[in-house]
């Protein structure tokens, strides 16, 4: 990667991160939404602290996708505001930095409503993790990233469309399902300690691998089409 | 048996619903032809 | 092609008559199953087709991609010829194949992918294959509701179940829900660039699909539930029929994306010709 490319990169990131830091507008709306969900989920099951191991999985991650959304939804929102978009389809500035700028943004801010999110679930449904921690450290951040990585590009498509606010889920969920699927049961194998996520973890890695791969490529040609 | 009939007749009905659809926009695009001046 | 379609459409129907008689007369009852078993000779094929729709749309979505670009559309063909070569050369020199493959069903799949390649390469034009792509999701989707309606319809009376969650029917499902999110995206796009957008959807939907299924099928492997519709050898009488099916409901499918085809060259060239007429008097276009 050349220098100009993690220059553009970091320019960015560190702006989004100062903009975020300032108004706190979307880790507020995230948290507040996730816990919501959790709440909501907890009338609609009564588990036991046995049962509550082995959903517990699913129930954090829809939690989490759905918060993510919150984040994901508002990706370019100030860039399309203010015709940023059209300043950087005319500079030379590499279009996959501006891509991998704003993926990383929104992992961490994803991320750390996670962090803070997780003492929470750990509270509400007794939860102990009987496998490894440190598993379950690395599965998270494989999962968040599969669907940050996804969720911005699919924001970028939706910024013309109408209702865009409903077209990032319904073109996110359906192909992020491996992800989904990869995280509940990696995170049930490792709350439980029944069973071992590596085939997760690898499933995860792999999804990464090529959704990374195919938004660095792919992104210019969005930029470009709008 | 039953199944049998409803599986038939629900394939066949998707099918001329999809059949039907493309008749109805072929009329509202043969209209809209029609009604550029001169056509093309 | 036009003035063929007339009796195209006839010998299809055609076709399709003699293979339901051959699917409700021809064809020897299933012993445990009994006559609710002749589903599987709609359900069938109509996945075989949705399937080779998909990859159709997968193959027109990368082309829109590829070949605008000199070097992209290089890529293009060599990356099919590539596939073609790799599948010929390993299907016989690996002894054995996994899966019990066969090396010739191999070989063949592989030429057939790099043919259908060339094929659309050399039929469609860069308009023709965005075109192309949007008609095959369309009758993609079609073919595949008819699959989730009569699953359940099949396996209601047979196993007791509706559905079940197995690999099978879940990466299905999963790819109806893939390519309706698809059709949405052309539906509600506002942006003059839709069928890019649209193409990069289609190449993340493909590439998504082995790992829905290597998702599922390992989750089925931990937790095992009743399969339906499972395998096992077919009577030739069967296959006989089923093939059959097959080939009637793909003579419908290619008329109808036929149909849409053309329906949708004509709703562009007929929005074309208004967007110019907006900018010039009325008129100045006879």
């Amino acid at each position: 990667m050349s220098v100009d490319f993690i220059r553009v990169c970091r320019a960015t990131l560190t702006k989004d991160l100062r903009l975020e830091w300032r108004s706190r507008d979307v880790i507020n709306a995230m948290l507040f939404f996730a816990l919501l969900v959790v709440v909501i989920f907890s009338f609609s099951f009564d588990p036991t602290a046995e049962e509550s191991r082995h959903i517990a999985g699913g129930l954090i991650w829809v939690a989490f996708l759905f918060a993510a959304v919150v984040a994901l939804n508002q990706t370019w929102a100030r860039e399309l505001r203010n015709d940023v978009l059209d300043a950087y389809r005319i500079s030379p500035a590499p279009a996959n930095a501006l891509f991998l700028a704003k993926a990383i943004g929104n992992f961490l801010f994803v991320s750390i409503l996670e962090l803070l999110m997780t003492p929470l679930f750990v509270v509400f449904y007794n939860l102990r993790v009987l496998g490894s921690a440190s598993s379950l450290a690395l599965l998270a951040a494989l999962g968040t990233w599969a669907l940050v990585v996804n969720g911005t590009f699919f924001a970028a498509i939706s910024l013309r469309t109408r209702s865009r606010e409903i077209m990032l889920p319904l073109l996110l969920f359906p192909i992020s399902i491996p992800a989904i699927i990869a995280m509940v049961n990696g995170t049930t194998a490792i709350l439980t300690g029944e069973d071992s996520a590596r085939f997760w973890l690898v499933l995860l890695g792999a999804y990464d691998v090529v959704f990374t791969t195919g938004s660095m490529l792919l992104f210019e040609t969005v930029l470009h089409a709008e | 048996m039953n199944y049998l009939y409803a599986a038939y007749a629900a394939a066949w009905m998707i099918h001329g619903s999809y059949l039907g659809l493309m008749w109805k926009r072929y009329r509202e695009v043969k209209r809209e032809r029609d009604a550029l001046s001169g056509g093309l | 092609m036009r003035r063929a379609f007339p009796i195209l459409a006839v010998a299809t129907l055609a076709f399709l008559g003699y293979a339901f008689y051959a699917a409700w007369f021809v064809a020897p009852t299933e012993q445990t199953m009994g006559n609710v078993q002749r589903i599987f000779y709609y359900h069938v094929p109509s996945a075989w087709t949705a399937f080779l729709l998909f990859f159709l749309n997968f193959v027109a979505s990368v082309q829109y991609l590829l070949r605008p670009s000199e070097v992209g559309d290089k890529i293009g063909k060599a990356v099919a010829l590539g596939i073609a070569a790799l599948t010929c050369v390993g299907a016989f020199l690996i002894k054995p194949l996994p899966y019990e493959l066969e090396p010739g069903a191999v070989a063949t799949t592989g030429i057939m992918i790099a043919g259908i390649y060339f094929l659309v390469r050399g039929f469609f034009s860069e308009r023709g294959t965005d075109i192309l792509a949007l008609v095959s999701a369309e009758v993609g989707v079609v073919f595949c509701t008819v699959v989730l309606v009569t699953g359940p319809l099949w396996a209601r009376p047979v196993w007791g179940i509706w559905w079940t969650w197995d690999v099978r029917l879940t990466s299905t499902l999963v790819l109806w829900l893939i390519y309706v999110s698809y059709l949405m995206l052309r539906k509600l796009s506002t942006s003059g660039e839709t069928p890019k957008l649209a193409a990069a959807l289609a190449v993340f939907g493909a590439l998504d699909m082995p790992l829905v299924y290597f998702s599922i099928w390992f989750f089925r492997t931990q937790h095992p539930q009743p399969v339906i519709g499972g395998g096992g050898s077919i009577d030739p009488r069967m296959l006989r029929v089923l093939l059959i099916n097959w080939l009637a409901f793909l003579c419908f499918a290619s008329l109808v994306c036929w149909l849409r085809f053309q329906l949708e060259t004509m709703k562009r060239d007929v929005e074309e010709t208004q967007a110019l007429e907006a900018l010039l008097e009325p008129g100045a276009l006879r």
